[in-house]
């Protein structure tokens, strides 16, 4: 699908004009838009937590749930939204262990996917569904299904917003945020429904087996450009934001999937994150007289 | 820096702030520690010691209301002890500290105050100068924007301690802050701590497993040993007898021309010998 036949220009403006024309390029960049904010929020806390791995597994725990959806005729996001919450229950349930359960959570997941395979098998429908639901399908959002995404997104951010400090803390410091009285299970539960309503949402950009570009990429971005937990949260979601937004652009004219785009630019920004940070890090260590060593113990008991 | 937290709260109060009687502490099948009766006024600095594994972490989690007695009465401030009291400051025991983890000194101090707190909260300069000023107080001005995996373990030790006191508490509980450090960054970090305690008169309770970095400055000793406790001055405590009769086997104590103190004979010694 692309902007039947339009030519791109250098002037950006007039291009996006031109794109804003059909409405499903507009539920697209709307829908990009909100659900980068949300994953790029979401995300620093995936990093903070330690719940990359969690996140991974929780989009391949939705394609069961979407596919099951499709099989029995519902849309698919309800499917979605019913498996990655249960799964996200379990896991938050889990508590502090859950970070340190890849072998457990990786054998669910293992099992998720195969049963939404066998469900797309018995799917006698179009193969697309089940293609659009790994690798996400952005250009086919609905109005409603933009709203629906506006909707859930009011309430991840609203509780976020809310939850914010006591989140970090407890994320920085367990032992002593559950020592200052805070009810960790509760917060790290919260967190857990919020992460899989993100998730949810995100699937129809980049799919359940891209989900990592969107939801942890941005956020490991960010980390490493801000040592402030509100900056990188903002880092990251502009990260999100323009992974989505020149993903799309870009599809428009060079008739690949938008997924395809979203995810390179996203591996792009994190290459050159990384090597600009190795290179200025051995750039610093060649003009910085070594650190003095730090004197060894024992001044008393010699 | 100002002395607040003795003015928080005035009028007359016992100057006891920890009272336990003939306390027993364990899980349910399994007791750690029975009949212990413990008193700890306020500004003391106390150091809790004893071989691994005999209940010194778990005296902390009695006073931070984590975990229950067994038997006997423990009361913190005059009251049974509860979990989120805002007039205790802790500092856990951590053995590392990722070194991924790419947030600033300060912020971690900030939430020390503000971690509790409902909403976003993005900029309270009372909070930014609470956590400047904690960071001031242990000597670590110029940790404050440094990533917390970037500091050494003396640093982060101080960077805990400023958390733990930036909501003024009056009482310190801190778990083996000493560990991974050399005598000599043990000996400073100690010096920041007795400081504190001279100058807020926060009481201190101090997990140890090397009394010799704190026995200068310790008002009292906890020694925990063989499943039971015995508690007071450190030249009473810290006797051939008393630890002999502590431990059940005979325990010798020497003192070396510095003042150092070796024990042994004890199970936490090497070549030591248990019967």
């Amino acid at each position: 699908m692309t902007g039947g036949g339009a030519a791109f220009s250098w002037n950006l403006i007039t291009d996006l004009r031109t794109m804003w024309e059909f409405s499903f390029m507009r539920n697209a960049f709307e829908a990009g838009t909100i659900i980068a904010i949300v994953a790029g929020i979401i995300g620093y806390f995936v990093v903070v937590r330690r719940l990359a791995f969690a996140t991974h597994a929780l989009g391949h725990v939705g394609f069961s749930g979407a596919a099951g959806a499709v099989l029995f005729g519902v849309n698919p996001v309800y499917g979605l939204l019913l498996f990655t919450t249960s799964g996200a229950t379990g896991m938050g349930l889990l508590g502090r262990r859950a970070s340190n359960r890849d072998i457990e959570i990786g054998t669910v997941l293992a099992f998720m996917l195969g049963l939404g395979l066998l469900f797309i098998n018995l799917y006698t429908g179009y193969a697309t569904e089940a293609y659009s639901i790994l690798f996400g399908e952005i250009l086919g959002i609905s109005n409603a299904g933009v709203i629906f995404t506006l909707e859930a997104s009011v309430v991840v951010l609203a509780v976020m917003v809310l939850i914010y400090r006591r989140l970090l803390f407890a994320s920085l410091d367990e032992d002593v945020a559950e020592a200052k009285g805070m009810p960790m299970l509760a917060l790290g539960l919260t967190f857990m429904i919020l992460l899989a309503v993100a998730i949810s949402i995100a699937v129809q950009v980049i799919g359940v087996l891209l989900i990592f570009a969107l939801m942890v990429t941005p956020a490991a971005v960010a980390v490493r450009l801000t040592k402030r937990p509100l900056y990188a949260v903002v880092a990251s979601v502009l990260v999100a934001l323009f992974a989505t937004w020149v993903g799309l652009f870009v599809q428009f004219y060079a008739q690949y999937p938008a997924s395809f785009f979203i995810v390179s630019i996203a591996f792009a920004i994190y290459v050159a994150v990384r090597a600009g940070q190795a290179l200025s890090a051995r750039w610093s260590r060649r003009n910085v007289p070594a650190l003095v060593p730090e004197p060894s113990a024992g001044s008393g008991l010699a | 820096m100002s002395e607040t937290s003795g003015l928080r709260q005035p009028g007359a109060r016992s100057p006891e702030i920890i009272r336990a009687d003939h306390l027993d502490v364990g899980y349910q099948d399994k007791v750690v520690w029975r009949d212990a009766s413990i008193e700890v006024s306020r500004g003391e600095f106390v150091a809790v010691i004893g071989p691994n594994g005999a209940g010194k972490t778990t005296l902390f989690r009695l006073l931070l209301g984590l975990q229950r007695p067994l038997g006997g009465t423990l009361t913190v401030f005059g009251a049974p002890p509860r979990r989120g009291n805002r007039r205790i400051g802790y500092v856990p025991q951590r053995h590392t500290i990722d070194n991924e983890t790419h947030v600033a000194a300060d912020t971690l101090v900030r939430l020390g105050v503000s971690g509790t707190k409902w909403g976003p909260g993005f900029s309270v300069r009372a909070e930014r100068d609470a956590a400047a000023e904690a960071l001031e107080a242990v000597g670590a001005a110029e940790l404050g924007p440094k990533s917390l995996g970037s500091l050494s373990g003396g640093e982060l030790q101080r960077v805990f301690l400023a958390e733990a006191l930036v909501g003024n508490p009056e009482m310190l509980l801190l778990d083996e802050p000493l560990s991974n450090l050399d005598l000599r960054r043990s000996r400073d970090l100690v010096e920041v701590i007795h400081g504190l305690v001279q100058s807020r008169h926060v009481t201190t309770l101090l997990v140890a497993h090397d009394i010799n970095p704190l026995i200068q400055c310790l008002d009292k000793v906890i020694y925990i040993a063989n499943g039971s406790v015995a508690t007071g001055p450190p030249e009473e405590v810290l006797t051939s007898t008393s630890l002999t009769e502590l431990y059940g086997v005979p325990v010798e104590v020497l003192h070396d021309s510095r003042n150092n103190i070796v024990i042994v004979g004890g199970e936490d010694i090497h070549g030591g010998e248990n019967g």
